[in-house]
């Protein structure tokens, strides 16, 4: 079989998921376990959480998929009008046409001027919108367009470490070079320009490096980049004439104070011509995240800046094999960028709504650092954005011993043991790659907050107990 | 026992597609190590190449080197060359070719925009014939399957008693299988469990009783991701090693452009127009035979009923390729996404998987197959949804897990179109409240489908110049056209195919947007289109009637 498949690595949904759902089904078949349910927090998965939908963005979906209810005065008008216009905009009237390959016409000139609102003014233009299918599926595609050249002249692609590992597997699958960049732990995660020089350094030995992908705020790490580190990696980006992508699928999930979200194209453009009439980036945004985690649908976008032309033609051929992004997804997304506005009968129950989960948010990236930090042998980052917190673990000697005993990397051991014994799901760092001595665990901060709180004091007396059986 | 174990294992019966051991030692370079990621793999590029390597690999070495290029723009100041350029971007992804949304759609969707900003065009609207895309052409959604889809996007409606129970009860049994009751939340990457038990049932009543695993099953998002799954599963090798994979010509560009993009092989088999585009053994043989020469031959693309042309194969003809494919060790991937849709009296539908089984042990036990199917054609025509699966049979274990390791790095299909798929499977059931509705809507449509089928043969072989092949299955018709010496020259001069050339002048002139048979491939000398029958009965008459009339008027002019 094709050898690049066979070194794809997806942790997020690996071997440790896969033991949970069969924890889950013995614990269905009635076999007796110390615990009586399984808590997936490997995935940032907001509805299976228990988060609830937005109101308006499912009665404006269920419209779509059955027009019939544009008769019910049931619905609000807003949302009404928002269905005739998707409606209006899809071959026949239904979402169940195909559509243009490159996404929906007028999604695609909402999407744009959502992006102007939030840059402050600065200009998107339609056509250098793609929508796709969740933003892994655009991720992949820009990828795919990078790569090419042949032994030490094939792409490279920087990512940092640790890092969603929808970036090595992709770059596993197209065969290309993965440069690791590391994040600083102890600073918050944060991206120092000099280790992205000692690292492209490093790799201009052995292959083409092209392409730089940042993502902010971070996922698995929760940092959100500062305004100024932004400049100094677009600066770095142009000097060393690398192709940006940046991935802002988290841009609503800020927490911590003094922390904002700024999108990479605006710092961009406030940089002057110099820079965003050069600088060829991608940007990546997602129905998942943010306040809608919205998984299921699989909606997404990317924006294109920069871009020779006939790439872009190359790139609008290639979405096109694929047909379209699921329809549903589309629609989504559309209301996503253009939300009920002020005067608008939904306006008031979807900004409560939307506070509503944000603070919730906010109020449990806090409760898990603050909690972590209490146990000894763990240290956390604040959580700062994004939805997960990735906190340092001390493993004993004997502990790491007896992984290696078993052939497992000490953290899959640790997470693997958490499961069985207390049946929460976490995902190990060396998923996503860590410095060599440490370890992590990635764990999403989506639960209830009750529920999270018992998840939190689970694990801590998980940790005393398995550093006690080690020592 | 011990001993057809041991006749399993040899060598002569191993998978094709199998996990190499020396690869498990080589495998997992992920986690915390440095930078260099593996990168064994060189792409050779196919020898059908056309494109020009040379210039891109020299451009590419200058950046390598860290020396930007430089050149001079209009105003005389050295500018850098952008990072990702035409000469610098991913070949295989140049090679890639995909005629249904090509060069004639975008011209088509420019020829729209110019008709509502005004302008004068000799004809009112824009038809496009070129995909199978049936609710654009005016086909009505199933109402049970949108009042279940409806149910599941905003469950409130649950307590809505305009609603009926069986909708409520299909809405509900699927919200319960979703992570927190909601469609929102991302699915096992194979897709929802009970989905795939649903599907597995499904195959088994079609196929008369013959055994489906749901582990079987993966849901995909169309059927378009799930064959280039499979494909990417396969190909492997460099060189004279490298993978070959046969398909048909004219075939659906799909399959050229996943190909292409994968660097594999392609190989064509050519289906006979005289026999009504039927598959024939020996043509297969000669295909392979060729392609030994310098690839590795390993899977063989089927598609039945046919796109573009629209046969249904014979339970016999089915057969014969499952020896052929089981004799020179060929792994079989059936594209049945029209399994529906059959018109012509005395054609049925047979899925490879039901035959394979009817074959015995000795096949069933060993050929490799995969078989896929959609939500987007059949009665449905749901396209936008993406709903799909495919089931694979024999596979090896361990590919296995690499294959459900491989879709996992996409999370999951889109849920609403895994919960369409799911009431394809599941529909309703007689006693049911939704059951007449359900057949009356189901039945419409296919009667439709195949009464213009029938119009469409009936009319396009009332023209001199062309000639139709019964539209027996699928959704489309392909006619084979004669065009003029004089217009096959004139299009040569402007550097377009004739059949690209006839069918961009019958955009311009008629607005009916067809797609030329050379996006599908054909045998050299002829032409054709591809045209959907799609349109409403009268919208359709109108349009054949078109397309007569602008033949003759083509066949004139350059007479």
């Amino acid at each position: 079989m094709n050898p690049n498949v066979k070194r794809v690595e997806y942790a997020v949904r690996g071997p440790i998921v896969q033991r949970a759902v069969q924890i889950e089904k013995e614990l269905k078949e009635g076999v007796k376990k110390p615990f009586t349910e399984v808590i997936k927090a490997n995935i940032g998965d907001a509805h299976a959480m228990g988060q609830k939908p937005i109101t308006f963005l499912r009665q404006v979906l269920a419209l779509c998929s059955y027009p019939e209810l544009l008769e019910d005065n049931k619905f609000p008008e807003d949302a009404k009008k928002r269905a005739q216009r998707i409606l209006d905009s899809c071959g026949g009237h239904s979402i169940g046409a195909y559509s243009a390959s490159q996404g929906i016409e007028c999604i695609r000139q909402d999407v744009a001027r959502y992006i102007e609102r939030r840059d402050s003014g600065i200009p998107s233009s339609p056509d250098n919108i793609y929508l796709s299918t969740g933003a892994s599926d655009a991720i992949v595609t820009m990828l795919k367009l990078l790569v090419c050249g042949e032994g030490r002249s094939r792409t490279g692609v920087m990512i940092s470490i640790p890092q969603y590992p929808l970036y090595s597997a992709a770059l596993a699958d197209l065969g290309a070079v993965q440069i690791s960049y590391y994040l600083d732990e102890d600073k918050c995660w944060s991206l120092d320009v000099a280790e992205l020089r000692r690292a492209l350094n490093a790799a201009r030995q052995h292959c083409n490096p092209r392409v730089l992908c940042i993502i902010n705020p971070g996922n698995p790490t929760g940092q959100v980049q500062s305004r100024q580190c932004i400049e100094d990696v677009i600066r770095f980006a142009k000097e060393e004439h690398l192709f940006l992508m940046a991935d802002e699928v988290y841009q609503d999930n800020v927490y911590a104070e003094g922390c904002k979200f700024h999108s990479f194209k605006k710092v961009l453009f406030e940089m002057g011509p110099e820079y965003s009439s050069t600088v060829e980036m991608a940007s990546f945004h997602s129905t998942s995240k943010c306040y809608m985690g919205e998984c299921g649908f699989r909606g997404g976008y990317m924006e294109v800046i920069n871009m020779d032309p006939e790439v872009k033609a190359q790139l609008t051929k290639l979405v096109s094999v694929r047909l379209c992004p699921p329809v549903p997804g589309q629609a989504l997304l559309d209301l996503v960028v253009n939300p009920p506005q002020p005067d608008e009968p939904s306006y008031t129950t979807f900004i409560k709504e939307r506070t509503a989960v944000l603070a919730a948010l906010a109020e449990k990236a806090r409760l898990t650092e603050e909690i972590f930090n209490t146990v000894p042998g763990i240290t956390c980052n604040p959580v700062q954005g994004a939805m997960y917190t990735f906190p340092r673990i001390t493993l004993p000697q004997k502990a790491i011993d007896k992984a290696k005993e078993e052939g497992q990397v000490p953290d899959m051991y640790y997470c693997m043991r958490l499961l069985e014994e207390e049946g929460i799901c976490l995902v190990p760092g060396s998923g996503f790659g860590q410095r060599e001595g440490t370890f992590h665990f990635r764990m999403t901060i989506l639960p209830p907050i009750e529920k999270l709180k018992v998840v939190l004091q689970k694990i801590r007396e998980f940790h005393l107990r398995f550093t006690q059986e080690f020592s | 026992m011990s001993a057809t174990r041991m006749q399993f294992l040899s060598p002569r019966n191993a998978r094709l597609l199998s996990r190499g051991r020396d690869a498990l030692l080589a495998g997992g370079g992920g986690g915390g190590g440095g930078a260099g990621g593996p990168r064994v793999r060189s792409l050779t590029s196919p020898p059908l190449s056309s494109s020009s390597p040379g210039r891109a690999l020299s451009s590419l070495s200058a950046t390598r080197r860290g020396l930007p290029q430089e050149k001079m723009s209009e105003n005389g100041m050295v500018s850098r060359a952008k990072v990702l350029t035409i000469d610098t971007m991913n070949p295989t992804v140049k090679k890639v070719e995909y005629a249904v949304r090509g060069p004639i759609v975008q011209r088509a969707v420019e020829l729209e925009r110019e008709l509502s900003e005004g302008m004068k065009k000799p004809f009112a609207e824009v038809i496009k014939a070129n995909i199978g895309d049936a609710h654009a052409m005016g086909q009505q959604p199933i109402t049970f399957f949108r009042q279940v889809l409806a149910l599941c996007s905003y469950p409130e409606l649950l307590n809505d008693s305009t609603f009926p129970e069986d909708a409520k009860s299909r809405a509900h049994r699927i919200l319960q299988s979703c992570g927190g009751n909601s469609m929102g939340s991302y699915s096992a990457s194979q897709g929802i469990d009970s989905v795939r038990q649903d599907v597995a049932r499904y195959i088994e009543r079609r196929d008369g009783g013959v055994p489906c695993d749901p582990d079987d099953i993966y849901l995909t998002t169309g059927a378009s991701d799930g064959i280039v799954t499979m494909l990417k599963l396969l190909v492997c090798g460099e060189g004279a090693a490298r993978t070959g994979v046969m398909i048909s010509i004219p075939q659906y560009p799909l399959y050229s452009a996943a190909l292409a993009e994968l660097g594999a092989v392609q190989i064509n088999y050519y289906l006979n127009e005289e026999t009504c585009w039927s598959l024939d053994i020996s043509e297969l043989q000669r295909a392979l035979d060729e392609a030994r020469q310098y690839c590795n031959p390993r899977a063989l693309c089927i598609i039945n009923p046919g796109n573009p042309t629209g046969q249904v194969q014979s339970r016999e003809c089915i057969e014969d390729v499952i020896r052929f494919a089981a004799k020179e060790r060929l792994f079989l991937m059936a594209d049945e996404v029209y399994q529906d849709n059959v018109y012509a009296e005395g054609c049925q539908f047979h899925s490879f998987k039901k035959v394979l089984f009817e074959m015995g042990p000795e096949y069933s036990n060993t050929v490799e197959l995969a078989s896929f199917h959609s939500t987007s054609k059949c009665y449905m025509g749901e396209c936008g949804f993406r709903g799909g699966y495919m089931e694979i049979i024999n596979m090896d274990d361990e590919v296995k897990a690499q294959l459900t390791k491989l879709v996992s790095v996409r999370l999951c299909p889109p849920v609403p179109g895994q919960a369409l798929m799911d009431l394809v499977v599941n529909p309703p059931q007689p006693g049911e409240p939704s059951y007449d509705s359900f057949i009356k809507e189901r039945t419409a449509t296919l009667s439709a489908l195949a009464q213009k089928a029938k119009l469409t043969e009936q009319v396009l072989n009332t023209v001199q110049g062309i000639s139709c092949n019964p539209v027996q299955g699928a959704m489309y018709s392909f006619p084979r056209i004669t065009i003029p010496e004089k217009a096959i020259k004139e299009a040569t001069d402007k550097g377009q195919q004739p059949d690209m050339f006839y069918c961009m002048k019958m955009l311009e002139e008629t607005g009916i947007c067809l797609v030329p048979g050379s996006g599908f491939g054909q045998k050299d000398g002829t032409y054709h289109f591809r045209m959907t029958i799609l349109p409403p009965n009268d919208k359709l008459q109108i349009l054949l009637n078109k397309v007569k009339e602008f033949h003759q008027r083509f066949a004139q002019q350059y007479s």
